[in-house]
């Protein structure tokens, strides 16, 4: 399986990046691990005649921790995310859900930046991003702006990203409570049939925040308002994740593929959402 | 489409190629080079059999172009061991039954290279998921497995030896 033809562009700064984007439209594509870009082009679902390569840009690169506040370039790698034991000791959750991604070659590549820009619903870090509030901060022709990851994706592969613009970090505050990443897939290195992260924070018994995201069980990630709002301020018991559970549940709107039907799916989904939430309590 | 000039480093050995920037890199190889030891068994980035060494890390080369890989330095399984000088990993699947038709082999054997420097002493849990990457036609991995744990209890072992002789 061999690609069309394309021209190939290694610029050393966002400023030149962007540029070539503005003169190529979408014509243009930027790669970075390209574990998601190539096999789409080897297929020719896609036809791209500028491949823009993000690999000699230093400022989308590393890992920084100040404080409460962490900011990831958008170029760092799964492995490099799973193996930094600062950021493990400031968002375990990072390291939990990275690991279940792919398999070791794929994470030696694949980057954090290209994993959220993507805008596959079967990608995990969206969720997960969601799950950590995160914000996202774009570069484009009209300079330098945030969105949320709540609010970045649109339908499956429509985010709210303009076709010159790049994503250059993902900056969020270290969670604080229990944490989990719970994926059922079919083996390693295939997409969820569904997956959950959570984050529990407890008081004496009491729940006095938390957070819910869902992967793969919607044609974008499903943050759980409504879950949320069951658990805050309640007294947490295994009647009370029932009820969070099946919430969730109802917000998720998979559909039918090769991983099963969609009640299958949403059978999984209240699998992996209510072991999630019983792991975050018990690490909270 | 134009071609572009890339430059790496295989096996130890300065390389200059004349390619369309679309050519992956498991084809330079395999095709300009004539270093046939990456196989290509899938080519849609799921069997790993097409794994070389980058720059110190395991890599799917049917899943990276050529140009992306310009000023790498790269080790194919030709450049760990020869037919009279095999590495000890490819005793140890020798010795262990850890092939059969062979053809998973190369990509197998790269990727336990990497993986036993990442972790010389795996636990057999380990040791599958470092090598969950590399999907096997024949075996059913057990033999795979115990070549792999054989070939990291000998290079400890003479890893103790040499410590040994410099004492
Ligand atoms: C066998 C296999 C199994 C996998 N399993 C999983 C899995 O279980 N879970 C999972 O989440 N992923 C999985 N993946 C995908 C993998 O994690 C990809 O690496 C990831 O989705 C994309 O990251 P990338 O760096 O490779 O991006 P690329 O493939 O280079 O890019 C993906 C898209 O994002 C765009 N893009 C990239 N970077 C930027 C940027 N900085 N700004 C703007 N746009 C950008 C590109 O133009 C492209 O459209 C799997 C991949 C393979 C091959
Ligand atoms: S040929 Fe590269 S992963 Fe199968
Ligand atoms: S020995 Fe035949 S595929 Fe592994």
């Amino acid at each position: 399986m061999i690609p069309s033809a394309f021209k190939f562009y290694k610029p050393n700064s966002i400023e030149k990046a962007v540029s070539i984007m503005k003169d190529f439209g979408d014509e243009a594509r930027v790669i970075a691990g390209g574990h998601s870009l190539i096999p789409v082009m080897k297929q020719r679902l896609t036809d791209i005649k500028h491949l823009i390569d993000l690999s000699a840009i230093k400022e989308l690169k590393g890992i920084n921790i100040s404080g409460k506040s962490i900011s990831i370039g958008a170029m760092t790698t799964q492995v490099e995310l799973i193996t930094n034991e600062n950021l493990f000791k400031s968002a375990p959750v990072i390291r939990e859900a990275s690991l279940q991604i792919a398999d070791p070659q794929v994470r030696n590549l694949g980057t954090i930046g290209g994993n959220v820009a993507n805008g596959d619903p079967a990608n995990d870090m969206p969720g997960l991003m969601q799950l950590l509030d995160a914000t996202y901060k774009l570069s484009g022709t009209n300079g330098v702006r945030e969105v949320k990851a709540r609010e970045f994706y649109e339908a499956a592969y429509f985010t709210a990203r303009e076709d010159d613009e790049i994503l250059i970090s993902i900056s969020f505050d270290a969670p604080i409570g229990g944490y989990a990443y719970e994926k059922q897939k079919r083996k390693i290195g295939d997409y969820a049939t569904a997956a959950a992260g959570v984050i529990l924070n407890v008081d004496k018994g009491v729940c006095s925040s938390a957070s819910i995201a869902l992967t793969n069980l919607s044609d974008t990630p499903v943050y759980c308002y409504e879950a949320v709002g069951l658990l805050t301020g309640k007294k947490i018991d295994d009647n009370l994740l029932s009820q969070v559970t099946k919430s969730c549940v109802e917000q998720s709107d998979p559909v039918a593929d090769q991983r099963g039907p969609v009640e299958f799916k949403k059978y999984v989904a209240g699998v992996v959402i209510n072991k999630a939430l019983k792991r975050a309590f018990e690490r909270s | 489409m134009e071609k572009i000039n890339v430059s790496m480093k295989v096996n130890g050995k300065d390389e200059n190629l004349n390619v369309e920037p679309r050519t992956l890199l498991v084809h330079a190889l395999r095709e300009h080079l004539e270093y046939t030891g990456a196989h290509i068994g899938c080519s849609s980035s799921h069997c790993g059999a097409c794994t070389v060494d980058l720059n110190g890390k395991s890599v799917k080369s049917c899943t990276i172009f050529a140009p992306q890989a310009e000023g790498a330095e790269i080790l194919t399984v030709e450049g760990i061991g020869t037919p009279d000088k095999l590495h000890v990993i490819q005793e140890m699947f020798k010795e262990h039954h850890g092939l059969q038709c062979g053809y998973c082999t190369p990509g197998m054997i790269m990727r336990s290279y990497r993986f036993l420097q990442e972790n010389p002493n795996p636990t057999e849990e380990e040791v599958r998921f470092g090598i969950s990457g590399n999907l096997c036609r024949c075996t059913g991995y057990q033999n795979i497995v115990k070549s792999i744990m054989a070939a990291a209890k000998k290079i400890n072992e003479e890893a103790k030896v040499e410590e040994k002789e410099i004492a």
